[in-house]
């Protein structure tokens, strides 16, 4: 289905010798191309400025954005991104920086970088870290490889298996496989929780560490976490500590209090960076004075300590057993600007609000919706929770139609199908930016559904109805993929 | 959901049918049912390669998700179904027949002592509904 919105590809709108710009008379000699090189034809759009402007303005107008509404995406902490830090991040002191200017002409933002190595270490209870990672799955990817390192640094080979949790991120498996490990499974008990016997069964001599994220993809947190990583460190392993969820802890638990070794941030979701289409992620690691050495680099560090006249000299430096650079210079410095910049304006106090107020959005929506929809692990929730969308009494339903129908109110989907073991999983994470007025328009559209569901399955099925394009056939777009013009 | 009462079963929803010193392998109904339209297949392993109990023998992806699948039973592999590669939707259709995914040889015979029978991975799967 195809509506007026829709929009001719750039392609499409081609004239032929129809152009928006023009080269200027070289001011340089022309150089001899080898004739290899050249071709005849190059099938490019043909467009003005005024059909370029138009169409990628219209086509912006089909966005939807937390700009625009609602985006209860879990596991994504859509939170609003404050317009502040934009604006630092585009202070010319900072957005015309190059990052190979000599470090004394960088002085500001280095001990911005700095700083910023230094609140996360605060927040969670480490005592170093790195901000050089450019997304979290990097960040992620840098935790398991240092981890890798500590065990080939002691010469201890035989420690090659990860173990994870079944409701883990899906790119905890990938991080392993591509550091060496073996990765071996490990159980949800009927709580939630990771499973202690399944646990037990696993620690051995070939352990080489654990993969956690608390609270977990369900949302919930750990109850048993500190037996966790005591049974892993009894066993000779590290705790790896996936921080995707970190929001919901923010100023009220340390990670490096609970056992963790190296924990990865995402500040893209916990510090209201953009992210998404809006953005590149940022995937800052934190870790103990064991893994330190191992961080990737360069380090924001004190290159020469403050004089009676001078401040100190900041500048870049490698951590000494270093698993090496994971990217040129020194990660995402405009986002870790919006992010530094949201830390200042919370401070201390302001942390531990986000959290409580994002479990407090979380759980309410949780109670209003549990008894419509199933709530397989019904528990006090953190920052999501994880309902299953299906219903006896309305076979055929699933949780794609219910998320398809929530376009039709105007709100975004949650995340679904996602973790596995709920296999109709709606995972629904308000954040704390989001007001009781919101939540509640929200609670309503959840509830109609529910009833929809019921009562009128084919508006279920057939939705959505008010999108520029109706439902998509997923089986035939992934496997009969169309990649030429 | 069917079952097929002459399969073995394992945890991870794959069934075993053993004839003697061979085995075939595949997902079971209940697997494809939870992943939905199958739209892609990789068997990772070949005729020749050695086995054991629980290794991975290749991925299963659906339009929710990419589910890995083990050999339940230790031994040589003696074929893999081109047909599931090629026509991953036979999966859906026929989980216990043509789509089988890759046979086994064990001089040995098969240990299938941590398997279940039809009527466990019933009642395995009913608890999981």
């Amino acid at each position: 289905m195809t509506t007026k919105h829709e929009q001719p590809t750039v392609f499409e709108l081609s004239s032929t010798g129809r152009a928006g710009f023009r080269f200027p008379q070289p001011d340089v000699p022309s150089a001899e191309l080898d004739p290899a090189l050249e071709r005849s034809d190059l099938p490019m759009p043909e467009l003005s400025e005024l059909d370029v402007v138009r169409h990628f303005t219209l086509l912006s107008e089909l966005n939807y954005a937390v700009d625009l509404g609602f985006y209860p995406l879990g596991s994504c902490t859509m939170k609003y991104n404050p317009k502040i830090c934009e604006r630092t991040a585009r202070m010319p002191g900072f957005s015309q920086l190059h990052p190979a200017q000599p470090i004394e002409t960088l002085q500001g933002a280095l001990l911005l970088v700095y700083e910023m190595q230094d609140i996360l270490q605060k927040v969670s209870g480490f005592t170093a870290g790195s901000l050089t990672p450019a997304a979290g799955a990097q960040g992620e990817f840098c935790g398991v490889k240092m981890i890798a390192a500590y065990h080939a640094d002691r010469k201890n080979d035989r420690r090659k298996v990860m173990l994870i949790p079944d409701s883990a991120h899906g790119t905890n498996p990938a991080s392993s496989v591509m550091s060496g490990f073996t990765v071996k499974p490990v159980p949800t008990d009927a709580r939630g929780n990771i499973d202690l016997d399944g646990l037990r069964a696993l620690c051995n001599e070939d352990l080489a560490g654990i993969m956690i994220t608390n609270p977990n993809t369900l949302g919930l947190f750990d109850e048993n976490i500190d037996q966790v990583t005591g049974l892993i460190h009894q066993a000779g392993g590290l705790v790896y500590g996936d921080g995707a969820n970190m929001n919901a802890l923010l100023g009220v638990v340390k990670p490096a209090e609970l056992g963790f070794d190296v924990l990865h941030f995402n500040l893209h979701k916990t510090f209201a960076t953009p992210h998404g289409g809006g953005g590149p992620g940022a995937g800052a690691v934190v870790c103990t004075d064991t893994l330190a050495p191992f961080l990737p680099g360069p380090l924001a560090a004190v290159l020469e300590p403050a004089t009676e006249e001078l401040p100190p000299l900041y500048g870049w430096k490698m951590p000494e057993k270093s698993i090496g650079r994971v990217g040129a210079f020194s990660g995402h410095f405009a986002v870790i600007v919006r992010a530094y910049t949201y830390c200042l304006m919370q401070g201390a106090d302001g942390m531990r609000r986000i959290a409580e107020h994002a479990a407090l959005n979380a759980n309410y929506l949780m109670h209003a919706l549990k008894n419509a929809y199933p709530l397989p692990y019904d528990r006090t929730c953190m920052h999501e929770f994880v309902l299953d969308a299906k219903w006896e009494d309305a076979p055929g339903v699933r949780a794609l139609d219910v998320a398809k129908r929530l376009m039709d109110y105007k709100f975004h989907p949650p995340t679904n199908y996602f973790p596995l073991i709920v296999h109709e999983a709606l995972m629904i994470e308000p954040t704390e930016t989001e007001s009781k007025q919101t939540l509640d328009a929200f609670i309503e559209a959840m509830l109609a559904i529910a009833r929809e569901a019921h009562e009128q399955p084919e508006l279920l099925h057939g939705a959505p109805f008010t999108t520029p394009f109706g439902r998509m056939d997923e089986v035939k777009a992934a496997k009969d993929l169309k990649l030429t013009a | 959901m069917d079952i097929n009462p002459k399969f073995l079963y394992s945890k991870n929803d794959e069934w075993v049918e053993i004839d003697g010193k061979t085995a075939v392998i595949g997902i079971t109904d209940y697997a494809q049912n939870a992943l939905s339209d199958i739209v892609f297949v990789e068997i990772s392993v070949s005729e020749g390669d050695e086995l054991e109990a629980s290794d991975l023998i290749g991925t299963v992806e659906s339009v929710k998700a990419a589910s890995d699948v083990y050999t339940p039973v230790s031994g040589r592999v003696t074929a893999a179904n081109e047909a599931a590669v090629d026509k991953p939707e036979i999966l859906n259709t026929d989980p216990f027949g043509i789509a089988w995914l890759v046979k086994l040889e064990n001089e040995d015979g098969f240990d299938t002592s941590d398997l279940m029978d039809a009527a466990a991975y019933q009642a395995y799967c009913e608890q999981r509904e």
